[in-house]
């Protein structure tokens, strides 16, 4: 049926424009319904597609499993922190003779920028990182995230870069066509709130990024990555220069990591390091892995309900618990992250290739189970080049 | 800038101190990745468990009778400590890690984390956020050898660590239960044929890393003469390191890891600064850590002493 | 266990969804409110409800500062409603809407909006300097005045908002204080500072460096933790190396505490010296005795300091069964100044609350408040404790109103009095007590 229906381009252009007016209404259907407060949380999550989107390259598609992604954000953050804030200027009176008018890129130059210079930042820790597999790999990337933070959070002297753990204030906020994203915009006499003006400035950049996953998925690289991911040795064998290949996912992966980055830091106004935590890292893999790795809608999937899960439970765990007990028995925070752990134990338990997997997997990882099931005492005999095939 | 000697002396002695206290807990990662091919991130979490569970014993009986000797309070926190740590163990790989073991290798990992934050969470629950000091039983006058200090604690620790490593492969090596373990390690479904319970060693192997990890918890802990719900993260990132530098799965590459970081760090952050002028001083302690780390496994890819060679395939 | 706490969770969660489906935001008796009020003999005067927001980390490892600093804006609402202050012909109805953000900078910025949706007239918040910051952002941008009971970060008043003001010394002032304090009065000429790299503590032992060095001393080691570390020996015996008079720690308790006990160990013989952040009774029972004789400040008075202090800890007392922690003074001074501005701007318009803010000059609990250009408190006071016996004891107040120093210098005369009495009271207990043991002791032999 949904195959006849994706065959029919009619059909096809008419479920696309009804998602995309529901898109469009959305906000707006939120802030009636759920407050204002509930369309930042929905920008938060649309930049956690982006980042779970870039992870997704690394670890999805390439199998290289990357603890340290949030670097990329982190130096995407900063970039734009730097370049559109009034901070270099007025530490190094080299800039201000250079922009008298003080530092205010465009936006423009924030997106090409910022990809750019992740994309260096990921050849640069990919590099060395091309031997490894696995968990050698996982702990080395970790190292990067965390020697990526410690930097950003110590560059304060001798010179003063990233203004150390005060981080970054002042930073311009996006404006397009001369329109200010810091101040309601009327249209039509509608009044558009900032919030959903970022709204949409993300979305159209979720799209954009989802569009490239797909291509790139269906693209000779997207086979490569898949074959190296299955298995390294045969993919040499057949002529994948592997080192190119790991390295091109590692940059490709960093560039959507890189314009999150510099989205949140206009978004915010404010960068500072304790935003770009291992724990940080270690969300975005879970909502790629929770997903279903290497499946962009299953991705999308879990970066959407991770990023909106907790706050939910915030919403309600407080007034839950006074309609029940009449005060406030268990911390809300604990709770919440509580039932946030639970939830990861028993999806991981009950469909362990993720909540929406891709079709490809979901076959494979029953052949596993029915081989599981004839040799009970089957493990995954941990030889390397096996291991690739079942991250 | 001088050079002194009971400086360095000193800085020596932390650094084992420290060292001894990764590797007990590296023990504990290293055992279960040896067998399973797994990192059990909730060790650090059990760890911690076993040094608050330890404490609440420790000040209860402290709080009903205070004038028995030291060794007696920490005897009777760790024999608590450790039969709560040990069903912890048990209770994790039975439920979080067993039946995931033919799943894709990332879902065992992300349970591994849901299991720790739930752990962190419920120990939020039960000893609450704040920071629970020791009661003032172990004597803190310290043993000075050529001006540097160490305390008997501190003695007992990196004393302790080596016993128990000794013990452990000793254990692995001589034992019916250890060939049982080397085994499954090597090849589960064939070490099942030639008569192993595979599953009842890995049981085993969880409860003794978890035993392993109370004794770690409660020397730490009284080390630092505190303990709180977020101390297990932080220390299992770091022994986590330490068993990958020195090779993860192999005993005497985690004691090698441990010693190796607790010196990286308490040297780095003594001396670089100094010799780079101020730039990398004892804010980067972390970055020598990593950047050594990184460096071995860019040789090594397999860690300082590790067996497995990356391209065996 | 698991699944049964999960489903616990799942009948919580349906449980509120439920609850929020019947009784959504609660539009409280706002402006609808007067029809049933009217039927009065002489026809009061309209009420103007006036909404101000609160924000402050209600959960998390410093939820206790959180509530303090709600019940002090709570205990000034409900005295300015009592008051009846008439503006432009209607009655002042004070609110107060109070919200967690959990001291999580992007959790500041999501309850900030909340507020701006809710359309608060001026806000009190936040705690922490690391929400402050971002937060004050969205309140300018929505034009609402914000005043924080307790953010000390300087960068808070530092980014041209017009909005933004504190009621409490900022960490430039406190540093100052505290550089000078460990270059005269513990006549330090070599000085070693450690920070644990928050914006907090570093932007602390940054300010302390300048003043110590403008004042003399020399800075001998410049060191660095974490503010989830627990092992500083590495650092501690490098300072050991270098000898200093002074070790100032820029942090938090949960670290100095620990650290205190190393340096013992390690046998250091310097002065230690730390800033708001740990100076609590918390250290006092994380470092045990090893916290004996060290300094430590606060900014602001001491309760028992402030001209109307004792009053107000009183009354706290009675309204919310709880002693004062720290800040909730300055948030009932925060609330006080707000409504002042609307009384002198005759409106409740936030843009007008905004406007009259600078020319402030109320006395409150704290003191007179007067703003300085930029936002910042006039005259904060910082006091400079030691530990003594295991409790924090004032050495002296710097700054701060003169009224309060002359009323504080009298009151701590006193109170020195009285603790000696307690002491010398104390110590005949304890010598009793002893005699009493004994006596038990030989009985049993």
């Amino acid at each position: 049926m949904l195959a006849r229906l994706r065959k029919n381009p009619a059909a096809k252009w008419l479920g696309l424009a009804l998602v995309a007016a529901a898109l469009a209404v959305l906000p707006f259907a939120v802030e009636a319904t759920a407050g204002r407060g509930w369309v930042r949380i929905i920008d938060f999550a649309l930049l956690y597609i982006m980042l779970a989107l870039g992870l997704n390259i690394v670890v999805g598609f390439a199998g290289l499993l990357d603890l340290g992604y949030i670097a990329f954000y982190a130096v995407g953050a900063y970039m734009w922190a730097l370049l559109a804030s009034p901070h270099l200027t007025a530490n190094f009176p080299a800039f201000a003779a250079m922009f008298p008018g003080g530092l205010h890129f465009p936006i423009w130059t924030m997106i090409p920028l910022g990809a750019a210079l992740a994309a260096v930042f990921g050849v640069l820790l990919g590099a060395p990182t091309l031997r490894l597999r696995g968990d050698y790999l996982a702990i080395v990337t970790l190292g990067f995230g965390e020697i990526i933070r410690i930097f950003l959070n110590n560059l304060n002297a001798p010179v003063n870069i990233t203004n150390g753990p005060q981080g970054i204030t002042k930073i311009d906020p996006f404006s397009i066509f001369g329109v200010p994203f810091n101040k309601p915009l009327a249209v039509f006499g509608l009044n558009i709130p900032p919030v959903t003006l970022y709204y949409y400035l993300f979305l159209l950049l979720v799209v954009a990024i989802i569009f490239i996953s797909l291509r790139l998925e269906d693209s000779r690289i997207g086979r490569a990555w898949v074959a190296i991911r299955e298995d390294e040795i045969a993919a040499k064998a057949m002529g994948i220069n592997t080192r190119n290949v790991k390295l091109l996912a590692f940059a490709m992966g960093a560039t959507f990591g890189g314009v999150a980055g510099g989205l949140f830091a206009g978004f915010q106004g404010f960068v500072s390091p304790e935003s770009f935590t291992l724990l940080e890292s270690i969300m975005v893999l879970s909502m790629v892995v929770l997903g279903g790795m290497g499946h962009v809608p299953g991705v999308v999937l879990g970066a959407v309900l991770l990023a909106t899960l907790p706050e939910a439970i915030r919403y309600t765990v407080v007034p839950a618990q006074k309609f029940l007990f009449d005060r406030q028995v268990i911390d809300p925070e604990s709770l919440r992250m509580l039932l946030f752990g639970l939830a990861l134990i028993l999806v991981m338990l009950y469909r362990p290739a993720g909540l929406w997997p891709s079709q490809v997997r979901k076959r494979e990882f029953a052949a596993a189970e029915k081989a599981g099931r004839v040799e009970p005492e089957q493990f995954p005999d941990r030889t390397d080049a096996s291991e690739g095939a079942r991250l | 800038m001088s050079f002194h000697p009971e400086i360095f002396l000193q800085q020596i002695v932390n650094g084992l101190v420290l060292g001894s206290i990764y590797a007990l807990v590296a023990l504990g990662y290293t055992m279960v990745y040896g067998i399973l091919g797994l990192i059990n991130f909730a060790h650090g979490e059990v760890v911690m468990i076993g040094a608050l569970t330890a404490l609440s014993v420790i000040l209860a009986l402290h709080g009903a009778a205070p004038d028995l000797p030291a060794a007696l309070y920490i005897l009777a926190g760790t024999l608590v400590a450790i039969p709560v740590t040990m069903t912890l163990g048990y209770t994790i790989e039975r439920v979080a890690y067993r039946p995931l073991r033919n799943a894709p290798r990332l879902a065992p990992l992300i349970t591994a984390i849901g299991v720790s934050i739930v752990l962190q969470n419920v120990a939020l629950l039960v000893w609450g956020r704040s920071y629970h000091p020791w009661p003032p039983i172990l004597p803190t006058t310290p043993h000075t050898f050529l001006g540097a200090n160490i305390t008997d604690l501190q003695i007992f620790i990196v004393a302790g660590a080596a016993a128990i490593m000794a013990g452990l492969t000793l254990l692995v090596n001589k034992t019916k239960l250890g060939r049982a373990m080397r085994a499954t390690a090597e090849n589960p479904a064939v070490a099942g044929l030639m008569g192993v319970n595979v599953n009842v060693i890995i049981s085993i192997t969880f409860v003794i890393g978890a035993a392993l990890g109370a004794v770690a918890g409660v020397m730490v802990s009284a080390n630092y003469q505190i303990a709180h719900y977020y101390m297990g993260f932080i220390l299992g990132l770091k022994a986590f390191t330490a068993a990958v530098l020195g090779g993860i799965g192999n005993l005497a590459g985690a004691m090698l890891g441990g010693l190796l970081l607790g010196l990286i760090e308490s040297l780095g952050a003594g001396y670089i600064g100094d010799l780079t002028g101020g730039f990398l001083g004892s804010h980067y302690q972390d970055v020598f850590a990593f950047f050594v780390l990184i460096l071995v496994l860019v040789f090594r890819p397999s860690g300082l002493v590790g067996e497995r060679v990356a391209e065996r395939a | 266990m698991q699944t049964r706490l999960l489903s616990a969770g799942v009948f919580a969660a349906i449980a509120a969804l439920a609850l929020a489906g019947c009784g959504k935001e609660e539009p409280k008796p706002a402006p609808k409110a007067e029809a049933p009020a009217a039927p009065a003999a002489p026809p009061p005067p309209p009420e103007l409800v006036v909404k101000i927001g609160h924000v402050a980390p209600l959960t998390g490892n410093i939820a206790h500062l959180g509530k303090d600093n709600e019940n002090g804006a709570r205990l000034a609402v409900d005295d300015l409603n009592a008051m009846g202050i008439v503006v432009d012909g209607k009655k002042l109805k004070f609110e107060l809407v109070g919200e967690d953000d959990q001291a999580d900078p992007k959790t500041g910025t999501v309850v900030a909006q909340k507020l701006v949706d809710a359309k608060v007239n001026a806000v009190v918040g936040h705690l922490n300097s690391g929400t402050t910051i971002p937060a004050s952002k969205i309140y300018n941008d929505a034009g609402i005045a914000q005043i924080s009971p307790s953010a000390t970060n300087p960068t808070y008043t530092q980014q041209g908002f017009k909005t933004a003001f504190r009621v409490m010394a900022n960490d430039v002032q406190q540093g100052s204080v505290l550089g000078e304090y460990a270059a005269k009065n513990l006549k330090a000429q070599t000085i070693a500072i450690i920070d644990d790299r928050t914006a907090y503590g570093q932007g602390l032992a940054d300010e302390v460096e300048k003043a110590a060095k403008a004042a003399g001393a020399k800075i001998v080691a410049r060191e660095f933790t974490k503010n989830d570390a627990t092992d500083f020996t590495a650092i501690l015996t490098k300072i050991k190396g270098k000898k200093p008079d002074v070790i100032f720690y820029g942090g938090m308790d949960a670290q100095a505490g620990p650290m205190l006990k190393q340096i013992k160990t390690l046998g250091i013989k310097s002065k230690y010296l730390t800033g708001d952040g740990g100076c609590s009774p918390e250290l006092i029972k994380l470092a045990g005795d090893a916290a004996e004789g060290i300094y430590c400040s606060q900014a602001g008075l001491p309760l028992d300091k402030m001209p109307r202090g004792a009053d107000f800890a009183k009354r706290y007392k009675d309204k919310f069964n709880t002693d004062v922690q720290i800040y909730a003074p300055y948030s009932y001074d925060a609330v006080l100044v707000i409504a002042d501005a609307i009384k002198r701007a005759n409106s409740a318009e936030p843009a007008k609350i905004v406007a009259a803010l600078p020319a402030t000059a109320t006395d409150g609990v704290t003191g007179k408040v007067q703003f300085d250009e930029k936002g910042d408190v006039k005259n904060g006071a910082i006091t400079v404790y030691t530990v003594k016996g295991g409790k924090l004891e004032v050495l002296e107040v710097q700054g701060g109103s003169p009224m309060a120093q002359a009323v504080s210098a009298v009151k701590a005369e006193v109170k020195e009095a009285v603790k000696e009495a307690e002491k010398a009271a104390g110590d005949a207990a304890k010598a009793v007590e002893k005699e009493v043991k004994k006596v038990e002791e030989a009985v049993k032999k």
